[in-house]
């Protein structure tokens, strides 16, 4: 219990700390960016929204620097991001609202996939030591996370989607179709994730085998593993219940490392294939420097990082009993 | 001596250094390879592969196989300048944490798990949005601050273990100062760790330029091989059917990566002895072998 409550205190620690970046980093740059952005949208949203827009970003309001700060502390504690300059009138809120939905498909189910399946690899491949499995996957998983994200989704695109035509490649669903339960509109999204689903996963699941294969040769040297072969059982439980089982330990709390990569896979898998989600919607923000929904939607994505990470903590911690004892 | 052995007795490794030492010498030497001018608008546009243009031309008529061969600076200014400086930072941080304990232990190494799992990217596609259009000197500077977390954690593990050995005490005694101890007693132990810590660094930060480049957060007018993707995407370059405007710098980055993360498996197998190759015979028995060479 100690250890889960340890793990939320930084939890709060690391979402200040992402909150602050957010408010330093446009004061910190050289000729603050957000002045000109403010300028900008001048006489093309109201006074009101103008105002606090100032106010988020510390233009003309004439209060000091540490007295903005808690002001804009607040300002997030309320869930207050201020108006989408590109979405216009719409909130920040409301627009962040309609992408996670997208991504948390995406993302979510893909990542699951990439655990399971690089995990598994990774066990057969420390198993069979010098086997086919451990010949040809970690030469081949060192190549494809050396290629970059946006690349493979290109090279998708490009193969399935623009020369063999078997799926679409842009967009989340067809735009002649009506968002509805109907058959046919779940068919077509479904479609449409499939290829940047697996680009995705592609890239990812080499990360998930390398660290697994590693971890579970370490394992597979240690005296419990040769003592349950010494007592005659069965490989496949020496396999899953005494090798595995303590190798992925490391691999879950290296969870917080890999899911980095799968959150900046997801931008450019996103950005690449049109996909509706947190990632392109970003990306549409900065282009268009809408600064209150890039904000929001980089501590959206900080969030769901951390809530993740929170989540493996605590799976450790039911998995590793050192844990619960730990100082 | 021990770093080379590593990489010659490892295939892969040896074939990574030979790739590396090759955009090496694409770097250095540019235009021994490529004749054209990489900016030069000087051609018909969109061209396919001929003899006169490897990889064809792009949507300004630039010849595409030297905007590869002199786009390879950039490329390695960045791989080797955040690399090496966040390697250096994460080296400071972590040892220096471990070496001095208690109170600063505690801090440094809080400060670094912060960073650690503040996701980079998004980090670094907000800073790069204020900065606009960012130069190699900028992009070094942002991946150098958002890229050392993770070595410094491995190196301060690294460091701990050390912590008590009689190597160290005896510096302690002889009145060292705690700097001194670091440089000259603590890091030239964990060198393969080091120079492991320098080709993930530098792997990453080719991915994360190029991707940012790719995404049109670096500077258009650069040379390299993110901004020419971005420059393929802008011209619909696969929709229109030029594909070697796309294939080209997206291989370069990948052949390049390749050869950081194979270099990679020769140390880390100096660093973690368990992951050497299974060797299928054991090693003949020569009992005059050693001193009849002597």
């Amino acid at each position: 219990m100690r250890f889960v409550l340890r793990r939320a205190g930084f939890f709060l620690l690391t979402l200040w700390a992402a909150v602050t970046l957010n408010f330093f980093l446009p004061r910190m740059m050289p000729g603050n960016p957000a002045v000109a952005m403010v300028a900008k949208f001048r006489g093309r949203i109201s006074g009101q929204e103008l105002t606090a827009l100032e106010t988020i970003f510390g233009v003309n309001s004439g209060q000091s620097l540490p007295a903005q700060y808690v002001h804009y502390l607040g300002d997030i504690a309320r869930g207050n991001f201020g108006t989408s300059l590109f979405f216009f009138p719409s909130s920040v809120s409301s627009v962040v609202r309609t992408a996670i939905f997208w991504t948390l498909g995406l993302v979510g189910v893909t990542t699951i996939l990439a655990f399971i399946l690089g995990t598994g690899v990774g066990i057969i491949a420390a198993w069979r030591r010098g086997g086919l499995v451990d010949s040809i996957a970690p030469p081949v998983l060192v190549i494809t996370s050396a290629i970059p994200y946006f690349w493979v989704g290109m090279m998708f695109i490009l193969i399935f989607g623009l020369k063999l035509q078997w799926l679409p490649w842009s967009g989340g669903f067809n735009l002649t179709d009506t968002p509805s339960w109907s058959g046919s509109y779940i068919v077509d999204v479904l479609e449409h994730a499939i290829l940047p689903a697996t680009a995705l996963l592609i890239t990812t699941v080499g990360t998930w085998t390398l660290t697994m294969r590693n971890n579970m040769v370490t394992t597979l040297a240690e005296d419990y593993v040769r003592m349950a072969r010494a007592k005659g059982l069965r490989s496949s439980r020496i396999m899953f219940d005494y090798a595995a089982r303590n190798a992925i330990l490391p691999n879950l709390t290296g969870f917080a490392m890999s899911l980095g990569f799968v959150v900046s896979g997801a931008i450019l898998i996103e950005y690449v294939f049109n996909y509706p989600g947190v990632g392109y919607m970003l990306l549409q923000a900065v282009e268009n420097e809408d600064y209150p929904l890039m904000q929001a939607l980089f501590l959206l994505i900080t969030v769901a990082v951390l809530v993740a990470i929170l989540l493996a903590d605590i799976a450790t911690a039911i998995f590793d009993p050192r844990t619960r004892s730990a100082r | 001596m021990r770093f080379l052995k590593a990489v010659t007795r490892s295939g892969k490794a040896t074939a990574g250094a030979i790739l590396l030492a090759v955009f090496v010498v694409l770097a250095l030497f540019p235009g021994l390879f490529a004749k054209d001018s990489p900016t030069a608008e000087a051609y018909d546009r969109n061209l396919g592969a001929s003899a006169q243009h490897l990889f064809g031309t792009t949507g300004l008529g630039q010849d595409t196989f030297a905007q590869a061969v002199y786009g390879t600076r950039q490329v390695m200014e960045i791989a080797f300048g955040a690399g090496l400086a966040s390697t250096i930072i994460a080296a400071a941080i972590g040892v220096a944490a471990a070496y001095l304990g208690g109170f600063w232990d505690g801090a440094l190494n809080l400060f670094t798990d912060v960073v650690l799992v503040i996701p980079l990217f998004p980090l670094l596609i907000v800073i790069a949005a204020y900065v606009h259009n960012s130069g190699t000197l900028v992009l070094i500077a942002v991946l150098t601050f958002t890229g050392w977390s993770y070595t410094a954690r491995q190196l301060r593990s690294q460091a701990l273990s050390l912590r008590n050995r009689d190597f160290l005490a005896a510096a302690k005694v002889r009145g060292e100062r705690a700097a001194y101890v670091i440089v000259v007693e603590i890091l030239p132990t964990m060198s393969s760790l080091l120079v492991a810590a320098f080709l993930t660094n530098a792997l990453y930060d080719v991915l994360f330029a190029s991707s940012l480049q790719f995404i049109g957060l670096g500077d258009p007018n650069a040379l390299s091989w993110g901004t020419m993707l971005y420059w393929a995407q802008n011209n619909e370059a696969l929709q229109a059917g030029y594909y070697l405007q796309a294939i080209v710098p997206g291989a370069c980055i990948g052949l390049l990566g390749a050869a950081f993360a194979l270099l990679n498996y020769a140390f880390d197998e100096i660093g973690n002895p368990a992951l050497r190759r299974v060797r299928r015979r054991r090693a003949r028995i020569r009992p005059l072998g050693r001193l009849s060479r002597a």
